[in-house]
């Protein structure tokens, strides 16, 4: 007996599981790809899965097998030209037998690399571990409201507070009426047949067809009033709120001394943040101010791809900053900043911004992170750094660091964040 | 019976049933006998999760099938790897899987291949009938599962990979090679009670009970290596006698050596069941086609594709990738009914107990009775061997370069089949290793040993499989290297 069998419409991703097995065990390799990767892309592309090589060798799963050397045959198809006796020189070329062998595994193994493609799931979630926004304060927050009671249409079970009795009567009746119409329209018709028949002076047949008349009607009256099946209550469902809102203000100097090679890390350095952010809370709020001699906020895209040049106050960004932040985002926010320089600002721009800072900024920011952009590494430290660093050191929601190259940034990156920085 | 069942390449239920019903006469007309078919159409994603398993249709959760998975998706969506047509599953009833995207030739060549041709060989080779339960295994993989989850759940999907990775790694050295020790039933079981308890009581002699007991405790044992003979199966031996593996770890151990143990005759009869399924859609479709139940587009499709599984690439193509056992098993077969039918004088000197005798039989009695090595000893003639130009290539360390052993002429054919034979062996897949000494009344150290055959070592692996074994057996394992005299050439230790 041959059974044919439909199986297409069973659960999918049987493999699932096994695939996120094979991540976990191999997690601090794929994070060290990850990392890689981080490094050489486009802003653009940050926000994508990736292709991650693993050398074959580490993640071979070993067996009692052969090695090379000693004697063997083997039989190969589609002889051409030789005969028994010829002698063919080794593949690979190595002088001795050994040599050129193991010539051959080398080459071998350098092509075998095992790929595979990372969701944009997947390597965010690589790409986040352990980070953290630092003192996030829930303050208003408890579990009670962190999820809200919302309507959401009628269920058939619930409890009878619930009860919707518009909706079960209307229910209730729809019901009678489709099961009890059959019985009614039978029952008419008796009628009419039972008054012709006492009209016509049938006497016996009235009386048969009354008798039958008064089961119908009987048979109608059972008919329930109200059945379990009417029943609908109103039905609510927890939607999740918001657990804590963020904004944060991204700030960059975009002035003709910023050259390319820093707004590129500039804009890494923002992107990691935003991607940061727009996965971890429910609702971020981002702010971007760009400023030369005079600060304006922006979009998005102006922000990263829009060209422009001219001096540098850093001050006028900070007022902007407090400005949006005050007219915005007074009440229950949580207020992040992130700025990013190369440090080149003259006069007594440095000494007002960071006294700005102290005074006005940092008592209402949860935490202000500054990077400064240095062409190489070992160059002195700008005015602006020098300011900066002595709040740095009083206070404790200030950060900054240096990054000169693009694989710096994601460590810079990750210091800023990292747990340990909030011990 | 002139009407051609379907026109046009889309498959629907109705067809396939109609197909399978055609296809399943015409295997009668032959006398195949199979099991009952069960025939499951998947997506290509379930394929390829077909695919991860082995071909199984539940397996336990482990990170070496999502590599494998992974691999395989990879392939496919980027098109350097087609799928498979069907995958087919030892069991009774015989599932095979079909894909949806096939076009509805393709779907019968798949039933033609599957249900009918791997189906009896399942059902008649000696080695599945011998070595595994069609019956069971469906259900032994379901509990395999649910014990290896639970198993998790209690101890720890860490050290529960820990110890499958282990066993893995030992999996072809988990197979009982020569004996299979029958089942008995309860019923059965209790018989042999019985019968031995009634012999006892037709033995009793009350003189045995004044024998005076001897005052020394017994001697034997202390000195006698153990065990007293090498064993082969290294996972079973493990699993019995680890002495600090706990009961859930060796349960894993037997659960990994019955896989191994269900896959053993597939690894030795590739050639053999590939070359018989595809032998049997060749001729089941083309007697459908004698009958005019198919068009001939429908057969240029079937052929085109047959075309493809049989093709033999060159060993100079740089897509050469070893013999092909569908290409080698479906001439051997094929030619084995042409000596049958139609011998010519070579194959009445080489082949006189076969020429002209019942095709039917003799394909019969070679499915049933061989396993790839010995098929090929048996049944390869000279004529396949000039067709395939099979030559072959002798590989000394000792010579700096390779020599020309033999070719397809008179004075190489047999040694040509018998090195051909021998490549297919399992001795040449899986190296001889095998428990040498357990030193249970010193260290409780493990020795395994290695003979080694012409020079050949093993392979820089082995270290780490030492590793594997050392984690199960939990003392220090060594494993030597011995020649054919026995004497030790290499030993390497896993003490720590």
């Amino acid at each position: 007996m041959n059974r044919l069998i439909d199986r297409r419409l069973n659960a999918r991703g049987k493999s699932t599981v096994n695939r996120e097995r094979f991540l976990r065990r191999y997690k601090t390799q794929i994070r060290a790809e990850v990392k890689r990767m981080v490094g050489e892309r486009k802003v653009e592309e940050m926000d994508r899965g990736g292709d991650v090589h693993l050398p074959k060798k580490d993640i071979a799963e070993p067996n009692f097998g052969f090695g090379r050397g000693g004697q063997r045959e083997f039989v190969l198809p589609a002889n051409r030209e030789y005969v028994a006796g010829d002698k063919i020189p080794r593949p690979g070329g190595g002088g001795s037998g050994s040599g050129g062998g193991s010539e051959a595994g080398e080459g071998a193994e350098t092509r075998d690399e095992f790929v595979f493609s990372l969701s944009r799931e997947e390597f965010l979630d690589i790409f986040f571990d352990d980070l953290e926004l630092p003192r996030l304060v829930r303050t208003q927050l408890s579990t009670a409201d962190q999820f809200k009671s919302v309507r959401a249409g009628y269920t058939t079970v619930g409890s009878p507070a619930n009860l919707s009795v518009p909706r079960t009567l209307g229910n209730a009746l729809a019901r009678r009426i489709a099961l009890g119409g059959a019985r009614r329209r039978d029952i008419a018709l008796l009628e009419i047949a039972c008054d012709e028949a006492a009209a016509e002076g049938r006497t016996q047949e009235a009386a048969r067809l009354t008798a039958e008349l008064e089961r119908m009607r009987g048979r109608r009256a059972t008919l329930p009033f109200l059945e379990e099946l009417d029943l609908r209550y109103r039905n609510r469902v927890l939607r999740p709120e918001p657990v804590a809102r963020a904004v944060m203000f991204c700030l960059m100097d975009v002035s003709a001394s910023m050259d390319e090679n820093k707004k590129d890390l500039a804009k890494r350095f923002f992107t990691l943040l935003y991607l940061f952010l727009t996965r971890k809370y429910t609702q971020v709020e981002l702010v971007f101010i760009r400023h030369t001699e005079n600060a304006e906020e922006v979009d998005e895209a102006t922000f990263f791809h829009d060209p422009k040049s001219g001096g540098t106050v850093v001050l006028s960004a900070l007022e902007l900053m407090e400005k949006i932040r005050r007219a915005r985002y007074a009440e229950d926010w949580n207020v992040y900043a992130a700025q990013a320089s190369d440090g080149d600002a003259f006069g007594s721009d440095p000494a007002k911004s960071a006294r700005y800072l102290r005074e006005t900024l940092l008592p209402a920011t949860r935490y202000y992170a500054y990077i400064e952009l240095a062409e190489e590494e070992l160059i002195r430290a700008s005015t602006l750094w020098a300011e900066y660093a002595v709040l740095a050191e009083e206070l404790e929601n200030f950060a900054m660091s240096r990054a000169s190259r693009r694989e710096n940034i994601y460590p810079v990156f990750r210091n800023l964040f990292s747990k340990e920085h909030n011990r | 019976m002139s009407r051609v069942l379907s026109e046009g390449s889309d498959w629907s239920f109705e067809l396939i049933e109609r197909y399978d019903g055609a296809i399943a006469a015409a295997a009668a007309e032959f006398g195949l006998d199979t099991y009952p078919n069960q025939i499951e159409i998947i997506t290509s994603e379930q394929m390829l999760d077909a695919y991860a398993s082995g071909g199984l249709p539940v397996g336990y959760p482990h990170w070496s099938y999502g590599k494998e998975f992974i691999r395989n998706e990879r392939a496919y969506r980027s098109g350097q790897q087609g799928l498979a047509y069907e995958i087919v599953i030892n069991s009774d009833p015989c599932i095979a899987y079909l894909m949806e995207e096939n076009t509805m030739a393709m779907q019968a060549l798949v039933v033609a291949h599957a249900s009918y041709g791997h189906n009896s060989f399942f059902k008649g080779n000696h080695l599945f009938r011998q070595w595994t339960a069609p019956d069971a295994i469906v259900d032994y993989l379901l509990f395999a599962r649910r014990y290896v989850m639970e198993c998790e759940e209690k101890h720890g999907a860490a050290e529960v990979e820990a110890v499958l990775d282990s066993c893995h790694a030992l999996m072809s050295h988990g197979v009982d090679r020569y004996r299979r020790p029958a089942p008995l039933t309860l019923k059965a079981e209790a018989a042999r009670l019985a019968a031995r308890e009634s012999h006892r009581e037709r033995q009793f002699n009350d003189m045995w009970r004044t024998l005076p007991v001897s005052e020394r405790p017994r001697e034997a044992g202390v000195d006698a290596p153990f065990p007293a003979e090498p064993q082969e199966n290294l996972l079973y031996f493990i699993e019995k006698l680890a002495p600090a593996l706990e009961p859930w770890q060796r349960e894993l151990a037997r659960i990994v050596r019955k896989l191994a143990q269900y896959f053993y005759p597939q690894g030795q009869t590739k050639v053999m069941n590939e070359g018989w399924a595809t032998f049997w859609h060749y001729t089941l479709l083309n007697r459908l086609h004698e009958q005019r139940q198919v068009t001939d587009g429908f057969m240029l499709e079937v052929l085109k594709n047959h075309t493809n599984v049989v093709y033999q690439p060159p060993f100079d193509s740089n897509v050469f990738p070893g013999i092909n056992p569908y290409a080698l098993g479906f001439a051997m077969f094929t030619d084995l009914r042409r000596i049958c039918e139609r011998p010519d004088a070579e194959d009445r000197e080489w082949f006189p107990q076969l020429a002209g005798s019942d095709w039917k039989a003799t394909l019969d009695f070679a499915m049933r009775n061989f396993k790839d090595e010995s098929f090929i000893a048996q049944y390869l003639s000279p004529r396949l061997i000039r067709e395939f130009r099979l030559f072959a290539i002798a590989d000394h360390e000792s010579e700096t370069e390779l020599g020309v052993d033999c070719i397809h002429d008179d004075a190489g054919y047999r040694r040509v089949r018998k090195l051909l034979s021998h490549q297919h062996s399992i001795e040449e897949r899986v190296p001889d290793v095998q428990i040498h000494r357990y030193a249970r009344d010193a260290d409780r150290s493990l020795t395994l040993r290695y003979r080694r055959l012409r020079g050949r070592p093993l392979s820089g692996a082995a270290t780490e499989v030492l590793k594997h074994v050392r984690r199960l057996w939990g003392f220090p394992v060594r494993l030597e290297s011995v020649d054919v005299d026995n004497r030790v050439l290499e030993t390497l230790e896993c003490a720590a």
